[in-house]
């Protein structure tokens, strides 16, 4: 059986600037990675490649989701298949309610996987208890799609869409950024929640701080748009105590790590 | 090539005919030599320079005459597939359509119907309403129409009164092959405390039928009165529009009129409003949507002449292929007009590298305890809004219209009859044109 996500010898660019430069990764169901490492070293650029922005290239190098070919997908298609991107900077969308937004995302999706659409009743009973797990008034859902919102709320608002649209594989591009520790626990609560052996989570982060409430099965360090060091969910701990600085140095792993 | 002298001599021709009253055709003489003396507006003169009417001045027009009949998918057009209800008073044509009107129970005194039914009815007070407000003298299109126009809609509501239901406006054109022209006039009279609900609607074939609606729309609103006006513009995509509207308020009157234009290939609209009186309130708001070569030009005159009245604009575009849109919109604050509140938006959205929107906000004001302000936009699609919502499972085609909805959805939902309001939503939808131009990520 073919691994969830496997990532061989990906290149990317943008404008010319080679960001990735040959990222190997598997990620199977059931597992949590966490991606961490300097910033500037391509962990955003990685999640918005595989969640299908245009505005990176790809040079080399493969992505197959459930060994499909994930950079020929469209980024709707790729997030009906079931890949959900939690956005560094979640977009504000002024003039497009919240509700008639992620209806009709999980109504695509639904629609895609061969299940019954949601009529407005049904959504919203769903939206509200999700809601309610993660401390949100739900008079959010009338107002447009992150309009207003601080940092925080559009995070939450974020985890929201995904407890909706229960994909199979969730990437969260630095969703701790900007956050309180308050914030953050409710996050890391409904990305806990989210865990099962049906399904990946990524969390891609520049501090360990997250993954004391998300702990990962594996950890990378990205550098220089690879993949300089894998392991456990030791490697953070280390990370957090002896920094970023001897990737610079030119690769002296610290003690102890190994995948 | 047919220019100024051609519309004298027809008019030489017609006047012959003409079984009118002395006072009328002399303000039809007057008008003519006020035609004669401006001749059609070039780009030189200041309020024509972004629209050009060569086209216009270039086309040999043939009078409208009531041929051929409206075939039934235009009456269904212009009725909105009957979500409009109310009061239809229909021109097919040119000539007014017993047929397509509908006029039902009306209060004690009020007239809903042909602008020359009412003149019969009420020769006094249709001599003491033409053309008073909508002027000549410095208004080429609206000088022909007052020498041309033979018929229109009339709204009459007598002090105090007010009328329940939407009184529908229609004229239907389908030329018989060679290209007509017609001058609508109509007539909107509103006296102290009364109240009405008007749309005045343009329909054309959807084949690319070239013809000319010259009109001129005159509104007279007493004290308090009371008037909900939506211009409904769905001409055929290769027809002239132009229209002038002129509106005179006395004190508390509220005034608030909604322009959708989605049709035509040259298409002016003028608003003008004399605010004469206090605690006035005018709104003028408009939405176009553009595509293919559409030329679509608002120009909206606000004369804040007292103190205390308040004036709002909103007009939004949004222009796909080589298409061109306009705002021009002028407030004037007399002296003795202290705190006038006045506040003007224009809004567009470019869906394509060739299109253009030029909007314009000219602002005198000679009193100095005011508020004024005005803002113009003029933008792109968010690529990383797009991008949000298609990485939510949302399709590409989806995420574009809602996005273009959510932008031009708010001018929609203004409209008062549900009927017309459910129908042009969806009509909305259906007619955005395809984007190719988007903000570049960040």
């Amino acid at each position: 059986m073919s691994a969830l996500l496997e990532i061989k010898n990906l290149h990317a660019e943008v404008e010319g600037n080679k960001i990735l430069k040959g990222i190997n990764l598997e990620v199977n169901p059931g597992e949590v990675h966490a991606i961490m490492g300097p910033n500037g070293t391509g962990k955003s650029t990685l999640a918005q490649v595989l969640a299908g922005h245009e505005a990176f290239d790809v040079t080399d190098g493969e992505a197959l989701f459930e060994g499909e070919d994930l950079l020929e997908m469209e980024p709707e298609d790729r997030a009906r298949a079931g890949l959900f991107m939690a956005f560094q900077y979640p977009v504000e969308i002024p003039g497009v309610n919240s509700s008639y937004f992620l209806k009709a995302a999980l109504n695509a999706i639904r629609k895609h996987r061969g299940e019954p659409e949601l009529d407005a009743m049904e959504f919203l009973k769903l939206a509200k208890a999700k809601m309610a797990e993660l401390d949100m008034d739900p008079a959010f859902l009338k107002r447009p799609v992150n309009e207003g919102f601080s940092g925080g709320e559009k995070k939450r608002n974020d985890i929201f869409q995904m407890s909706i649209l229960e994909p199979k594989l969730c990437i969260l591009d630095e969703t701790d950024s900007g956050l309180d520790i308050d914030a953050l626990q409710v996050v890391a609560g409904g990305v806990n929640r989210m865990r099962s052996e049906n399904r990946a989570i990524v969390v891609i982060t520049h501090y360990q701080r997250l993954l004391e409430y998300i702990v990962p099965d594996y950890v990378h360090v990205m550098y220089d748009g690879k993949i300089a060091k894998s392991g456990g969910k030791e490697l953070a701990t280390e990370l957090e105590a002896k920094g970023y600085g001897w990737l610079e140095k030119g690769g002296a792993a610290p003690a102890h790590a190994g995948a | 090539m047919p220019n100024e002298t051609d519309y004298v001599s027809r008019f030489e021709a017609a006047s012959k005919n003409a079984d009118e009253p002395s006072w009328l055709a002399e303000l039809r003489r007057k008008a003519i030599d006020d035609f004669q003396r401006q001749g059609f507006p070039t780009t030189k003169n200041e309020w024509w320079r972004d629209t050009s009417v060569k086209a216009i001045v270039e086309s040999d027009f043939r009078d409208a005459d009531g041929s051929p009949d409206v075939p039934k998918p235009l009456v269904n057009a212009a009725t909105l597939e009957g979500a409009i209800g109310g009061h239809r008073v229909a021109f097919v044509n040119g000539k007014f359509s017993d047929e397509l009107s509908h006029i039902g129970a009306l209060p004690e005194g009020v007239f809903v119907g042909r602008l020359s039914d009412f003149a019969k009815a009420h020769p006094d007070k249709f001599e003491q309403l033409l053309a008073k407000t909508a002027k000549t003298d410095d208004a080429p299109f609206a000088a022909l129409n007052t020498a041309f126009w033979r018929d229109g809609a009339c709204v009459f509501v007598p002090k105090g009164q007010s009328i329940d239901e939407t009184v529908h406006i229609v004229y239907l054109t389908q030329t018989n092959g060679h290209a007509t022209i017609d001058h609508p006039r109509n007539l909107i009279v509103l006296e102290d405390d009364a109240k009405a609900d008007v749309i005045e609607h343009y329909v054309g074939m959807d084949k690319c039928l070239a013809y000319f609606n010259n009109v001129v729309t005159e509104v007279v609103m007493g004290e308090r009165a009371f008037l909900d006006h939506l211009k409904l513009q769905q001409e055929s995509p290769c027809a002239f529009h132009v229209a002038t509207m002129e509106i005179r308020q006395r004190g508390k009157s509220n005034f608030a009129t909604n322009s959708i234009s989605l049709g035509g290939r040259l298409v002016r609209n003028d608003f003008s409003t004399a605010l004469d009186g206090e605690f006035i309130e005018s709104t003028m708001d408009g939405l176009f949507l553009v595509d293919g070569e559409q030329h679509v030009d608002h120009h909206t005159k606000i004369d804040h002449l007292m103190p205390n009245c308040h004036s709002f604009e909103t007009f939004k575009g949004i222009l796909g292929g080589k298409s061109r849109g306009v705002f021009n919109g002028r407030i004037y604050v007399e002296k003795d007009a202290q705190k006038t509140d006045a506040k003007q938006t224009s809004r567009n959205l470019l869906l394509s590298k060739d299109a253009t929107a030029n909007a314009r906000p000219q602002l005198e004001i000679y009193a100095d305890d005011v508020k004024c302000t005005h803002g113009a936009t003029i933008g792109q699609l968010d690529s990383n809004a797009l991008f949000y919502l298609r990485s939510r499972g949302i399709g590409e085609a989806e995420a574009y219209k809602i996005l273009v909805y959510a932008f031009a959805g708010d001018m929609i939902h203004r409209i008062k009859n549900l009927g017309a309001r459910e129908t042009l939503e969806a009509k909305l939808i259906e007619l955005l044109p395809k984007a190719t131009y988007l903000e570049e990520a960040s």
